[in-house]
Parts: structure tokens; sequence; C-alpha cells
């Protein structure tokens, strides 16, 4: 098994990897970027996780910090607006060293008629290691990391992916049912406009588990059925003896009554209340990505309740995101 | 308590009706004065006996224009006309477009109706076409299908999505078929309307509207109703849908069975409806549509209105016609001259409306509602303004002498009607 980082971490500073020192990092992943769940296999999946679970270990420690990627610059470009995910990448960030700078787009040079691919170039140019992007449009973050030599870190492209997310509720879920495996997972709601859901699919049919996709039929993209995933429009069938539940955010846009009806509808038929919550296996675990609404998706005595793991999932997020710039950083190539 | 219906027609031949309480006991030839010891015998000397008819389609004025309608006063006409369950349409003020507005309907027919009465609710909020309206809630509450009324839903995106909705809810969608962007005119688009200087509407309003609607059905799997269908083409497109295997259906209104665009004449208002009367080869491809089965249900199309809405310039009246009064009668015409034959005409009034709206009633079997009607085939009577029980005097049949009429009706076991000459 790979050993984790924190216990080389000392010994081997980032530029030591840069500079093709004798003790290189053994590479736990092949990708340069990690932009979709796809660009992982099974093994490297279990590898991050292995190595995000003795990161968020040593992260309930006093003192968090671990040198591995002093010296390295990661910036933080979202084009959307971001709360846990930014700041987790940040934290994520700092604690293995790295020195890491946030870009607001609304300040940025893009309100003048920029490009976003001329303000990754720019970006590119001031030589940084970690680009991490979020952006409101699928594919931008493909299309960046073609035209950049750092590493980057799809932070979320519109309804497209967002691959540390599903690895977070991966690890979530392993530290309390221990493998994925098996497993029967219902995510519930707007799974159409939903990142998430598509990186979490993806992600936890590869490894082995059983994904049910439960939301009104106006909520779930074409073609769904393909995805090697059930599908169900009700509650009751679609939480039956399911090992976890995870929730998503009704995105209050789409409210309008052009693809629901209405909040109090929704909530009537998909949010997940107590009584919803028993057509699951007993003390099946609760998941949401955040931001919860509550009263809207999920009920606050459950969102709150002794099933919940939503605040444990922020907790792994870090973690997960460390494992991330961790193998990344092992793959940056030396500068000719 | 048990009463016997005897000495009756039935539709399957002679025989008679047993009901005990609210509900039917028996029903055939061996309900007969010789075996319903015990019960009260009505004699119906030879008339029919028919199950209720189940009106999909009504407007009344309640609430918001109760001088035009009531709920309770569209029941008495109804329950003159043969009715026994009025479907009501969503195009009230305020629209029947959320749980509490179905909930207030039927407790208002409960307390003020003497049929039974429900609700259709609105497909989008308001009936304006923009949003979804609570589907889910409003079935739970008790509507039993969902429809825009007088309005088409005309996008596309939208009533795509309603179907998606309403197909994970069982829910039918009823769609008024009519293009909004081709129609608009006042009368059917022909030599008729270009003579009375009055614009046209073009049945392709209608047709288009309709091979669209059947696309979106194919695509979304939903249940789809198209509430009335008013030219040949139609019928056409119709029965190639079916031919195809989409769950579909479509109903027609009696007016356009009875009448055509001739019978405007000169500017009456009584026969402006929507969709406008259209020509008789249209006029008689429906009667045909139904009795080959094309199409499934005829309704009263009841719109009540009144002097300040009719009596206007023919451009400037309102469209709508009432009908619940002469509903039977009118209908029992296709009886009298040869068009549709009785198991298909009671079939197409009330089996197949109950059918689609999922109601136990419309059909006289052992253990379904005591709704029905005692019926003279030859009973001959002149339609009088003053005698209509509705409250709006509208009809295209005004003064018109009809062949044959409800003489009892009966709903859940109680008698709610009984002819007077």
């Amino acid at each position: 098994m790979l050993q984790p980082a924190l216990a080389l971490g000392a010994a081997f500073a980032y530029h030591a990897v840069l500079m093709s020192s004798p003790a290189p990092r053994p590479p736990i992943i092949k990708a340069q970027h990690l932009l979709a769940v796809s660009d992982l296999s099974v093994f490297e999946i279990t590898a991050l996780l292995d190595l995000a679970a003795s990161y968020a270990e040593a992260n309930r420690n006093a003192d968090k910090r671990h040198a591995i990627l002093a010296g390295a610059t990661q910036v933080n470009l979202f084009f959307e607006n971001s709360t846990r995910t930014q700041s987790s990448f940040e934290i994520a960030g700092k604690r293995l060293g790295c020195d890491v700078m946030n870009m607001t787009v609304s300040s940025s040079s893009i309100s003048k008629g920029e490009t976003v691919l001329d303000t990754a170039i720019t970006i590119n140019a001031m030589q940084p290691d970690f680009l991490v992007v979020r952006h409101q449009s699928s594919g931008t973050v493909e299309l960046l990391s073609q035209k950049v030599s750092c590493a980057v870190i799809n932070a979320g492209d519109g309804q497209h992916e967002h691959p540390t997310q599903a690895l977070l509720d991966a690890l979530t879920i392993k530290r309390h049912l221990k493998s994925l495996e098996g497993l029967t997972v219902a995510i519930c709601g707007d799974v159409a406009h939903s990142r998430v859901a598509r990186s979490n699919i993806a992600l936890l049919t590869k490894m082995g588990a059983h994904v049910r996709v439960v939301a009104p039929s106006t909520l779930l993209p074409t073609g769904i059925a393909h995805f090697g995933v059930e599908v169900f429009t009700n509650m009751k069938d679609g939480l039956a003896r399911a090992d976890v539940v995870m929730m998503l955010r009704l995105q209050a846009e789409r409210m309008a009554g052009s693809f629901v009806p209405s909040q109090r509808e929704y909530y009537h038929f998909y949010g997940l209340t107590e009584e919803k919550l028993k057509f699951a296996k007993k003390g099946a675990l609760v998941m949401h990505p955040g931001p919860m609404n509550r009263g809207v998706e999920i009920d606050s005595a459950v969102a709150d309740g002794a099933q919940s793991v939503i605040r444990e999932q922020v907790e792994m997020g870090v973690a997960v995101r460390m494992a991330v710039l961790d193998a990344l950083s092992r793959n940056i190539r030396t500068q000719a | 308590m048990k009463r016997a219906f005897i000495n009756a027609e039935l539709v399957s031949g002679h025989g008679g009706l047993l009901i005990e309480g609210e509900r039917i006991v028996a029903i055939g030839k061996d309900v007969t004065a010789a075996n319903v010891a015990g019960a009260e015998v009505h004699d119906c000397k030879g008339k029919m006996l028919l199950a209720g008819l189940i009106d999909m389609r009504v407007f009344t004025g309640e609430p918001g224009s109760e001088y035009r309608e009531s709920l309770a006063s569209a029941s008495e006409a109804a329950a003159a006309g043969g009715v026994t369950t009025m479907i009501v349409m969503p195009n009230t003020n305020p629209i029947i477009d959320d749980a509490a507005m179905v909930d207030f309907i039927q407790r208002r027919a409960r307390d003020t109706a003497k049929v039974r009465v429900a609700p259709m609710a609105a497909i989008t909020k308001g009936c304006v076409g923009d949003a979804i309206a609570e589907l889910g809630l409003m079935k739970e509450a008790g509507a039993v299908a969902a429809t825009d009324g007088i309005k088409s839903v005309a996008n596309a995106a939208l009533l795509r999505r309603a179907m998606l909705y309403a197909r994970d809810h069982d829910i039918l969608i009823v769609q008024h078929v009519d293009e909004p962007s081709l129609s608009g005119g006042m009368m059917n688009a022909g030599e008729r309307a270009s003579v009375l200087g009055l614009s046209g509407s073009y049945s392709l309003s209608e047709v288009m509207l309709l091979e669209r609607d059947l696309r979106l059905v194919e695509m979304t799997g939903c249940r789809y109703h198209a509430a009335q269908i008013s030219c040949a083409e139609s019928v056409a497109v119709m029965a190639r849908a079916k031919a195809k295997g989409l769950d579909v259906s479509c109903g027609v209104s009696i007016n356009h069975l009875s009448l055509n665009e001739s019978d405007v004449g000169p500017y009456r208002t009584f026969f402006k409806l929507s969709p406008p009367l259209r020509g008789e080869e249209d006029r008689q491809a429906l009667v045909a549509g139904v009795a080959d089965g094309v199409i499934d249900v005829i309704h009263s199309g009841h719109d009540p209105q009144s002097d300040d809405t009719k009596r206007l310039p023919f451009a400037e009246a309102a469209f709508g016609a009432v009908g619940l009064d002469t509903f039977l009668s009118v209908a029992l015409n296709l009886l009298h001259n040869k068009s549709i034959e009785l198991a298909r005409l009671s079939h197409v009034l009330s089996e197949m409306p109950a059918k689609l709206l999922g109601l136990s009633q419309g059909k006289l079997v052992a253990g379904a509602p005591a709704d029905f009607i005692v019926v003279d085939p030859n009973r001959n009577w002149k339609v009088e303004p003053a005698k209509l029980h509705s409250r709006s005097k509208n009809s295209p049949f005004e003064r018109r002498t009809l062949e044959g009429r409800a003489i009892q009706t009966w709903v859940a076991g109680r008698k709610v009607y009984s002819y007077a000459d």
C-alpha cells in the first residue's frame, strides 16, 4: 500500500520533486490534471482515498501543517460564487505549504472583456503550479487545461463534473461503511443540473456501488438510464433498502415552475423527511453536498439528525483536496 | 333500502336495475318484478335506462362569475340534461391552480350541487402558459386531470416538461388544441366568413398543434387527451396516432356533431364557438369518428355567457354556448338518425370519460355507484330559454324541438331530477 504523504512530506520538499531529487515520492495517479472522474482508475481512486484518509486523521491534530508543497503556488480561479469549495481548496493548499491566491472574478479582467482563456493564460504566465478552476459553463476547465502548463483541478464546471466532491463523498461513505462495493446509493433531486450527481454516478458505479437516481422526470437528464443507474421518480421506491441517501440542492432559479411547480410541492414529494428516510435501510447515511435548502430538499430534523454525515463531508473535503494536490504534485513535469 | 327499476330497455336489452343505498346491486334481464322482493319497485314502462352522462367539459362561473352560472345552477341543468357528473374547467376567477382551489370546488359542490362535480386542475399557473402549476398536490386534493381549459399550452418546452411531470404522477393532460399564433378568427375560415366579413380561424391551427402535441406525447410517454377536435383532418391525425399505439384520446363537443358553420347565419353569436363550427364535411367526419372509435368522448362544452358577453356584434361577442340542459337530447338525435348506435353512444357519453379520468361511475355494473338516468327517447320538447335550468340562456338550440330526454336522473341512489311536461 502507498504510504501517506504525511509520513514522507517532511523528508521530500516540493522543490525536490521538481528537481528530480534522488528519491522522488512515487506517483499514485497518471493524470496531469484532475478534470473528471474518468481521469482516474479504480486503483487510483482507492490510492487517493487512502491518502486522503491519512490526511483526515492528521487534520485533527493541533499542528496540521506539512511542508511537501512549500514554495509551490496555487491559484483558485473561481468564476462562480463558492464558499465551501473555495475555502476548502485554500485550506488544503495552505496545510501542504502552498502559497494560495484566490481570484475573484467580479474584480478581474473578465469584467473588462477579457476571454476566459486569456485570463488563464495570463495567470499561467505567472508560473503557478496548480490552477483550481470553477466555471459556470461545462467544459471550460478542460479547455483551460489544454492551454496552460500547470496542473488544473476541476472545482466544478457547469453541469458537467465536480470530481473532488465525488472523492470526498466516497471517503465519507467508506469511513462509515468500509467499502463502496455492493452499496446501494440513492442520489435524489435535481440530477439534471448537478455536476455533483454526474461525478458521483461516475465514481460510485466505477467502484462497484449500485447507484439510483430519484427525481421528477423534469429533473432527470435525457438518457440517464444509460449511465448505469436505476431511475426512480418517487422516493418510496427509490429509497427502498438504500445504504446511502444523497440529497442534491434544488437550485432556486429552477423553482419558477418550469422544472417543478413550487418549493412546497417539491418538498411534499421529494423533500427528505424522517418519514421518507424510513424507506431506506435502517441507519442509512444522509449526505448533502451543500449548500442546503432546509425545508426544500431536506428537513432540518434529518439534516441535523443522527444519520446525517453532512458536516463530515465538509471535513473530508479538505483531506481529499490535500490528497489531490499531493498526488498531482508528483506528476508535475520538470521544466526543461 | 333497495330499489328496483324494472321493465327497462338497457344497452344490453330488456331488463332491470337493482340498487341498494348508493350502489348498484344487480343489472340485467334477471332483474324483474318476480325476483326483487323487498325492494321498492319502479316500473320504467319500457323506457331506456342508461348510465348517467359524465360531461368532461363544463365551464361554470363559480368562483368569480356566479351571475352567469354557479355550481348549483349548472348542476340543475346537468341533472335535467342527463348528466350525473360534471367535470369543471379551471378557468374561473381565481383559476383552479392550487390544492386549496381544488378543495374549494369540491366543498362547494358537495354543499350546493345535486350532481357529482370533479375539477380539472390548471396545467400552468394562472392558465397563462408560463410555469407548471402544482399538479401533484392538486391531484392529491382530488383533481381528475390537468388542462388549461379554454387556453392551449402553446410553449412546446413547457408542455414537454408538464407532460413529463404529469407522467410521474399519472395525470391525464387535456389540451385545448389550438395554435394561438395562427388562430384568432371569429368563425371558421372560408367562404362563409368572407361573405360575412369576419376574420377566419383555420382548422390548420388545430391540426398543427395536435400533431405537435402527439410528437411530445411520443417523446414523454404521458397520457394525453385532446379536449375537442373540430375538423376532418384532426380525425385522421388521431386515427394515425392510435394506430401507432400512443396512449391518446380525444373528445368532441355535441355542438360540433350537430351544427356547422352555416348555422351562424346572420351573425348569430350563440353559434360563436371555440373552436368554431366547421363545414358540413367536417361535421360528418366527426360523427363518423365517434362511430368508428377514433373519437372517444362527447361532451357538452357547456359555457354559460350572459347578455353582456353575447348580445354584442359578432366580432365582439364571447365564444361559447350552454349545453347541459340539451346535452342528452341532442346526442339522442345521433341515435335517431342512425349515425351512432346506442351502445357506442352510451360508451362515449359515460363509460369512456370515467375510464380516462379514473372514476368508478359511468358504467352500470354491480358494485358501481348508482348514477343512472331513465330516458324517454321519443319525448318531444321545445327548448325555451326561460325553462333552461342554466342561469345563462345562450343555447344554440333555443326554440328548437328536440326528440327524447331524461325523465329521471339518479345520483348515488337518490333521485335528483324528474321531468314534468
